[in-house]
């Protein structure tokens, strides 16, 4: 009980906003400009979705705060001749300083413009540091982009654009990521997938059984999960990109489930019932050969996930101390310690990107089954709520970017995946059809 | 009698058949045969046995009552009965007990000579007792008796220990299972676990495999063999009712039994 009330009172006060993404990122967030970019001739015609769509994924990145458009210098230079350097004291057109200073005060500036060539669109962008005295040093990168002459050209010259700026500060992209989930929208619950926008919606598996509890190896290569193949709840693994079923040999046992992989790829860790008992964590090489008990309890144990950056530490769920809690431990199953204070249910931990913060739902403060998304810095227990009760929030993974969280909720009805970033704004549905959960983000 | 002789035996038989049919204007008429003479008539010295009465009363019974003989005769020096009675006076009665319809036959003998009469007494087998109905013997199938014969139990939520009505279920279960064991000797039975849907989906596999084994376990200990009994958890996968309110989540925090 000590150990308890010791915990409850490291729980730290709530944080919103700004003071989550900088203790993601560990820094203030810098102010960036993005006036309207404009195309020469047929180009222009395409320029409302280009806009758009590089605000959207600069915005959505949480990296930056967006200066106000309103406030934006009448001339808006488009590239890099349009910079006139004042003389003496008089403006002599576009300047550094008229997006540093009082009215804007940017940080960085994004602009270019767009033209067709070739039969192409095609998209010259720049990327100023604003505060720098000159424009040699102010200039951080120009270049060109090409792309189709249509909307999705107009997307792609946009994101492109946008993940190379965000590039520079650090922030892994989603660009090309990709989100694994289940649902039962054919009819059976399989394993789905589709863009990190939730575009390009496609089946990967087509059993017509049950399929739930996707993970991904940390090379994206082969994909995990539960299934009822075999008629009691059993793992399968295949290749991520042609669905090719690998060796996997089950343990003799009326449960093998919630699989995990470890970072190098070679063993997985999993929840099963050896010889009666509860379904405990186990370890096995990748092939299922090598079954080895890492918990010995008797309460139900499971989803245990492997810390990205030291593949010795492990959370998993435990029903050890009561109702289900997340509790922390090596992977030799020694010093298990319970994350949560022990009120409520939580589930799904899920490793941030960085081996330091977990997100998991957690029903403290609400109903049992009303769960709400949380994160905590898993060594300071510093605890942060996202989520506050509107509908389910279950299953939060994180995006490769380590800014964004994919989650699954029923706010709008029946349980979509949502994305949201890790402050809890930018709140955003992926998917519609039929019952969508377990979303799982490509490294 | 081999191939050779039937076949010849055959030929033979049918040649005759055939001679028969072309034979019939050929018949020759014996002449009737002359009466015999008349035996010369001896006169009486004694007058023969006179039987004046011999008679079964009642004359029809059922099987296993009585009925009574009963004679009188004049000028015999010995009387006897057929029918297992035997010898005996000239005027008496008897009481038989036949098993089933017998001709009881009086014969008298004395020196005027031998005279006999029957009586018959008909016996009736008993009416055969209420016909008992056979045992219905078709069989029905496996999931057919699972279907009828094994009731769903409920659990607590969040628990896999089985309540006070549980255990009720469970009793009479076990008794259904012995006997679907002995209607299909190669049966085997699952036990499905489910949870409702407020937990987690990962931790509730978990859980309904704690109520489909705390099942197959109560079934062992009351004599239900533990190799004919499967165990298999949906958790929140195959819900019975997809309300949220408690009344549907109680219906889904079951334990169900099926053939598969």
């Amino acid at each position: 009980m000590n150990r308890r009330s010791a915990l409850l009172t490291c729980l730290a006060p709530a944080l919103y906003g700004q003071d989550i993404i900088s203790r993601i990122t560990g820094g203030q967030q810098p102010t960036i400009a993005i006036p309207d970019f404009r195309g020469s001739g047929e180009g222009q015609a395409w320029m409302q979705v280009f806009n758009l769509t590089l605000f959207d994924e600069i915005n959505g990145a949480g990296l930056f705060k967006m200066s106000p458009k309103s406030f934006y210098p009448l001339q808006v230079p488009q590239q890099p001749n349009d910079w006139k350097a004042p003389v003496g004291g008089r403006s002599q057109g576009p300047w550094l300083t008229d997006w540093s200073g009082a009215t804007v005060k940017a940080n960085y500036l994004a602009m270019g413009y767009t033209a067709i060539q070739n039969g192409q669109l095609v998209l010259f962008g720049w990327l100023y540091d604003v505060t720098q005295p000159d424009l040699t040093n102010a200039q951080m990168f120009g270049k060109v982009y090409f792309g189709p002459i249509d909307e999705n050209g107009a997307k792609k010259i946009a994101r492109e654009f946008a993940a190379d700026i965000l590039a520079k500060f650090g922030a892994k992209s989603l660009l090309g990521s990709k989100i694994y989930f289940v649902s039962n929208r054919s009819g059976a619950k399989e394993i789905w997938s589709m863009d990190y926008d939730g575009s390009n919606q496609k089946a990967v598996t087509r059993y017509g059984s049950i399929c739930t509890t996707p993970a991904l190896s940390h090379d994206n290569a082969k994909l995990a999960f539960t299934s009822f193949l075999q008629g009691n709840p059993g793992i399968t693994i295949m290749t991520a990109e042609s669905s090719r079923r690998l060796t996997f040999v089950n343990p003799v046992s009326s449960i093998v489930a919630s699989p995990d992989f470890t970072p190098d790829g070679k063993s997985i860790l999993l929840s099963t019932k050896i010889g009666g008992g509860f379904a405990n964590i186990f370890s096995a090489n990748a092939d299922g050969s090598n079954l080895n008990r890492v918990t010995t309890a008797r309460a139900v144990e499971t989803e245990p996930k492997v810390n990205p950056k030291n593949s010795s530490e492990v959370v998993f769920v435990s029903g050890r101390s009561g109702p289900a809690q997340v509790y922390r431990m090596n992977i030799s199953g020694s010093d298990i310690e319970r994350l949560t204070d022990g009120t409520g249910q939580a589930a799904n931990p899920s490793w941030h990107p960085n081996g330091q913060i977990i997100a998991f739902s957690w029903t403290r403060g609400f109903e049992p089954g009303n769960f709400n998304i949380f994160m905590m810095d898993v060594a300071k227990r510093e605890l942060t709520q996202l989520t506050h009760g509107a509908g389910r929030n279950q299953n939060p993974v994180w995006g490769p970017d380590g800014l964004h969280i994919a989650f699954s909720s029923t706010r709008s009805g029946r349980p979509q995946i949502w994305t949201m970033l890790a402050d809890g704004t930018q709140v955003r549905p992926l998917t519609t059809a039929g019952r969508n959960e377990m979303p799982v983000w490509t490294h | 009698m081999s191939r050779k002789q039937l076949s010849i035996a055959l030929l033979a038989l049918s040649l005759s058949v055939f001679a028969v049919g072309c034979k019939k204007k050929a018949v020759a008429v014996t002449p009737p045969a002359a009466p015999p003479p008349t035996a010369p008539i001896t006169p009486a010295v004694r007058p023969a046995p006179a039987i004046r009465s011999f008679t079964v009363e009642p004359s029809s019974i059922t099987a296993g009552q009585s009925a009574t003989l009963s004679w009188a005769v004049e000028n015999a020096d010995s009387v006897s009965i057929s029918g297992g009675v035997g010898s005996v006076q000239t005027t008496g009665s008897t009481s038989v007990r036949p098993a089933s319809t017998t001709t009881y036959s009086l014969t008298a003998t004395g020196p005027g000579g031998t005279t006999n009469r029957s009586v018959t007494l008909s016996v009736s087998a008993p009416p055969p007792p209420e016909r008992v109905q056979p045992p219905v013997t078709v069989t029905k199938s496996l999931s057919e008796m699972v279907g009828s014969l094994l009731a769903d139990l409920y659990f607590d939520y969040d628990k896999s220990d089985v309540r006070e009505d549980g255990r009720n279920v469970l009793n009479k279960n076990a008794e259904a299972l012995k006997q679907i064991f002995a209607a299909h000797a190669n049966g085997i039975v699952t036990i499905e676990g489910h949870c409702d849907e407020r937990g987690s989906a990962e931790y509730n596999l978990g859980l309904g495999d704690r109520r489909s084994s705390s099942v197959k376990d109560y079934l062992v200990n009351l004599g239900v063999p533990g190799d004919k009994l499967k165990v298999i958890s949906y958790g929140n996968e195959k819900p019975a009712c997809s309300d949220a309110n408690e009344g549907c989540w109680q219906k889904n925090r079951r334990a169900h039994f099926s053939a598969n």
